[in-house]
């Protein structure tokens, strides 16, 4: 059970996804998952053995580095590729409920399972909101738990154990900080793709359904 | 999720590519990817971890490595490899979109298609012609811009191309001009070389492909001013049999870095 699951659901959301949302795949494919695990993974892989306060006094720079990252960030950037992802799952969920539905009938009740109209659409439009919301509650609770996107050199730390204000440095902050803003830039280039799929489906859907009820009045 | 990933993706786009695209391509899997991954990586492993400064003030080794080491070399390259791939992937994507449009006028039952039935149009191998040549033209630009990019920015960080085995350091809080030792610092030297040589004639290839496509349009079009009759497009013999070397060739190597990366 790896990244290889999440890769074969998303190649899985694929063949129903619109060409938005075919790009939207790929960048989370390559900018963030490859990233992550060929590049990203090894920065943070030392950061507990290389965290290193100025003292002598046992225990203090656990529990500073505790204090300072109650929950890494590159485990909060794997959550975010999890749940990010998840909920192009319904669209699964609906597709194998409609072709099940057929199944079950025995007659062909929908044009074509995998198109995006009538409850399909819906789920479709759910989902992208969903991960548009996900993507932007992860943003912020980065941002609001390390204080900015900074990685900064020094932290001064006084938690019990530790004596008094002790010096802790942080390793490798610049290289941290580079791939946590290679991180928002791609979380906010995603963003922005699903609001864009979000405002053409909902106007071409729209702009469907007036044309229909026009020449519905015209006859 | 792994290289091989991406290598399954590039692929695909091998098929419809020039000759000088496949060798690029070869170049690419075999001395770059698979370069990174079996030896780059073991060397640039311990670089932490066994760069040394002759202080025993603690921090000042993570500030001086962060100071010399803004991003590690391995990374950087790993970053490259992954931009420098991106742009082939927009003709896979026009390749995939030209399928999808002609597999919409097999099923409406048009009868301009001359394809027989859905295997043959997923199979087939487009011609760099019309707006697909304009993809391929522009992923090959975006693809030298990157490499450029990088190798710029690679010789901007580190100034040159060599690891040096001592680096003094005087950020705070080291006490004063402190002495750091650099780990592997030859057979890291030669490794930046060799990536910079294979980046070069990546680079290289590039141009002439690039320089290839513009000649070949240029003299496609004075022929078609010449000579208003169309040639049939189709593979000779021997394109054939080059398309088959090729793809035996990435088949095999995609078989052994799925096999050593880890």
């Amino acid at each position: 059970m790896s990244w290889g699951f999440l890769r074969d659901l998303l190649s899985g959301v694929n063949k129903y996804s619109t060409g938005i949302g075919r790009i939207w795949i790929a960048i989370v494919f390559i900018f963030r998952l490859l990233v992550y695990v060929v590049a990203a993974e090894n920065v943070w892989k030392y950061e507990h053995d290389e965290f290193e306060c100025n003292t002598k006094q046992p225990g203090c720079e656990n529990v500073c580095f505790d204090h300072f990252f109650p929950v890494s960030q590159i485990r909060l950037w794997a959550l975010q590729l999890i749940i990010v992802s998840t909920p192009s799952l319904l669209v699964v969920f609906h597709v194998a409920y409609r072709e099940n539905r057929e199944k079950r009938h025995n007659q062909k009740l929908y044009r074509s399972a995998g198109q995006i109209d009538g409850g399909l659409l819906c789920t479709y439009l759910i989902s992208l909101i969903l991960k548009t919301g996900f993507e932007i509650v992860f943003l912020v609770l980065f941002y609001k738990l390390y204080n900015g996107f900074k990685v900064p050199r020094l932290v001064k730390c006084d938690m019990s154990p530790c004596p008094n204000a002790v010096d802790c440095y942080i390793s490798k902050p610049t290289e941290k900080m580079i791939f946590l803003y290679f991180l928002v830039a791609t979380s906010g280039v995603c963003i922005v793709l699903n609001v864009s799929e979000l405002s053409y489906l909902i106007f071409k859907y729209s702009v469907k359904c007036y044309t229909k009820t026009f020449s519905k009045k015209q006859q | 999720m792994d290289w091989g990933a991406l290598q399954t993706i590039l692929g695909g786009v091998n098929k419809h590519s020039t000759s000088i695209g496949k060798i690029w391509l070869t170049v690419l899997f075999i001395f770059r990817i698979m370069i990174l991954v079996v030896a780059a990586e073991r060397v640039w492993g311990d670089e932490q971890q066994d760069f040394v400064c002759n202080t025993l003030q603690p921090g000042c080794k993570n500030v001086c490595y962060d100071h010399f080491f803004p991003i590690s070399h391995i990374r950087l390259w790993a970053l490259q490899l992954i931009f420098v791939s991106t742009p082939a992937l927009l003709v896979a994507m026009h390749v995939a979109y030209r399928r999808h449009e002609k597999k919409r006028q097999f099923r409406k039952g048009d009868q301009k298609c001359e394809y027989k039935d859905i295997e043959e149009i997923r199979a087939q191998r487009f011609h760099i012609e019309g707006s697909l040549w304009w993809t391929y033209t522009g992923s090959i630009f975006f693809r030298l811009v990157f490499e450029a990019v990088f190798m710029y920015a690679f010789y901007f960080m580190y100034d040159g191309f060599r690891m040096p085995r001592l680096m003094k350091c005087s950020a705070w809080p080291c006490p004063n001009t402190v002495d750091c030792f650099v780990s592997r610092p030859t057979e890291k030297t030669v490794f930046t070389i060799f990536m910079i040589a294979v980046s070069s004639i990546c680079i290289m290839l590039n141009v002439a492909e690039l320089c290839y496509l513009l000649v070949k349009f240029f003299l496609k079009r004075s022929r078609k001013v010449g000579n208003p009759k169309h040639h049939p497009n189709h593979e000779t013999k021997e394109e054939t049999k080059q398309n088959e070397m090729n793809e035996l060739i990435s088949d095999s190597c995609q078989n052994t870095v799925t096999g050593f990366s880890s």
